[in-house]
């Protein structure tokens, strides 16, 4: 699974960051998200999934590479 | 079809106990997309209500398409989206569209972020334990939301604002005088003019001398990107967010839990449960009804409904979510679900930025409560608890209760 964020779009809530902080965090500059691992390991892929539709402003997209971590 | 509004408010707030009312509920039924009639308040341009999740994440996800302007309401009103901004909407970041929005935003986000919230945190569980405290010393019975439900957020907004000690009962009078429902527009408006003048009072006295609260860091770290009037405007949509809808949700989400001991317990007892709990509480009672109305830019395709440039859209929050496709069994409270992708503090680039504070103060507030009073219940029988009719937020308006 691969990760991105548009910082455009991040709406600076720190709701991902608060659900899975190995992989999001928040910029203390601006309060948008910064990603700490674009390739979150496989364990973690349903939650990020549920980060990312939780999202509220849509600024997280998943790129599924493969079925191995679906 | 289209619907009287004659009652207590438009169609799009009416509710029954802690869901939407069954009249919205019919209205909208299978049909994401509903015209809706409000009378002669928008100059006979369509309105449309929106009511399916994934159709109002969509306008509320297109800020290209749908606009926030206030273009919506009596047709004599002033700043229908052309020409200069009221003075009133000044800094009210839902008034404001991008690029303007983008510029007003990047300064205000960095200040609620969710490690910022968690600095000011042992304040809010401060606050928390002092009005415990009082009602323990004063009670049993008590009035929730006097005792409780309202003040907890009118002192966390002051701590946030940093309104000075002295200043915050006349403040927060302020605010509730402007926020009082079913008055006249003109009393309204005095009230409005009376907090605005003590907010430009504050602004002008962080401008000389800057502390350490929310307005002071705004002045330090943007002091030349921000004029008075926007500050001005900032703190008084802080009040319009902050005060109504959390008191609203403590007092509401206490009489929802009251009914379900079994949940409760969860809340009072289980520590790790709180955030779950806290998220179905937020979609179960969406307590603000619709987040500022749109106005199409283009002509837009919603839910199969072709929605013309011009006309008016608002986004039913609870119905939304309360939609099957969003989650199975909706009306059910059940606060041991997967969270849901609900949309109780909106969506897109207006998406709630007091978001982190407000979920900080329900779940500091909500097992505070429940754990310092545990023999907490109703004073009066559950028929006799009065809702709120006329109000941006959903709530009671009084919780007598007793432990
Ligand atoms: S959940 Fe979305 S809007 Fe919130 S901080 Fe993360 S990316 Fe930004």
């Amino acid at each position: 699974m691969e990760l991105r964020v548009d910082r455009h779009r991040c709406a600076g809530s720190g709701l991902c960051m608060a659900q899975v902080p190995a992989v999001f965090d928040q910029s203390d500059e601006d309060g948008k998200v910064l990603l700490n691992a674009p390739a979150p390991a496989p364990e973690l892929a349903a939650a990020v999934r549920l980060a990312a539709a939780r999202c509220p402003s849509g600024a997280i997209t998943l790129h599924e590479r493969d079925t191995a971590d679906h | 079809m289209t619907t009287s509004t004659a009652g207590a408010g438009l169609v799009h707030t009416r509710r029954e106990r802690f869901g939407p009312a069954e009249e919205l509920r019919r209205l909208s039924a299978g049909r994401p997309v509903t015209r809706i009639d409000v009378g002669p308040g928008t100059d006979g341009v369509p309105v449309w209500l929106v009511t399916g999740h994934a159709e109002v994440r969509q306008v509320l996800g297109d800020h290209r398409r749908f606009s926030t302007r206030r273009r919506f309401g009596p047709p004599s009103s002033a700043g229908r989206g052309e020409g200069p901004r009221p003075d009133e909407l000044i800094g009210q970041l839902m008034d404001y569209d991008p690029p303007e929005h983008t510029r007003l935003r990047q300064i205000l986000t960095p200040e609620f972020t969710l490690r910022r919230m968690r600095r000011i945190e042992p304040g809010i569980t401060g606050i928390v334990t002092e009005h415990l405290d009082a009602m323990e010393r004063t009670g049993p019975p008590a009035e929730l939301i006097t005792a409780f439900a309202s003040p907890v957020p009118g002192a966390a907004l002051c701590e946030l604002i940093g309104v000075p000690r002295d200043d915050r009962v006349d403040f927060l009078r302020r605010c509730h005088a402007f926020l009082a429902p079913g008055r006249g527009r003109q009393r309204r408006a005095a009230a409005g003019e009376l907090l605005s003048r003590y907010v430009a009072a504050m602004v002008a006295r962080q401008r000389t001398d800057p502390d350490e609260g929310f307005l002071g860091m705004l002045v330090r770290d943007h002091g030349d990107e921000v004029t008075d009037k926007e500050l001005r405007g900032v703190c008084v949509l802080l009040v319009l967010a902050g005060l109504d809808n959390i008191s609203g949700m403590l007092g509401l989400g206490t009489l929802l839990l009251l009914g379900h001991p079994d949940q409760l317990a969860v809340v009072r007892d289980d520590p790790r449960a709180v955030d779950r709990a806290v998220e179905e509480l937020l979609r179960h009672l969406s307590v603000p009804h619709a987040p500022t109305p749109r106005t199409a830019l283009a002509d837009v395709t919603v839910g199969e409904q072709l929605i013309r440039a011009g006309e008016h859209v608002l986004c039913s929050l609870p119905m939304a979510n309360r939609d099957p496709a969003l989650l199975a069994d909706p009306d059910r409270f059940d606060i041991t679900r997967e969270p849901a992708a609900h949309v109780a503090f909106g969506h897109g680039i207006h998406h709630c930025l007091g978001a982190a504070l407000a979920r900080m103060e329900l779940r500091i507030a909500y097992p505070a409560l429940l754990r310092r009073l545990p023999g907490l219940r109703l004073a009066v029988p559950d028929d006799e608890v009065p809702f709120r009719v006329h109000a941006l937020a959903h709530g009671v308006d009084r919780l007598p209760v007793t432990w």
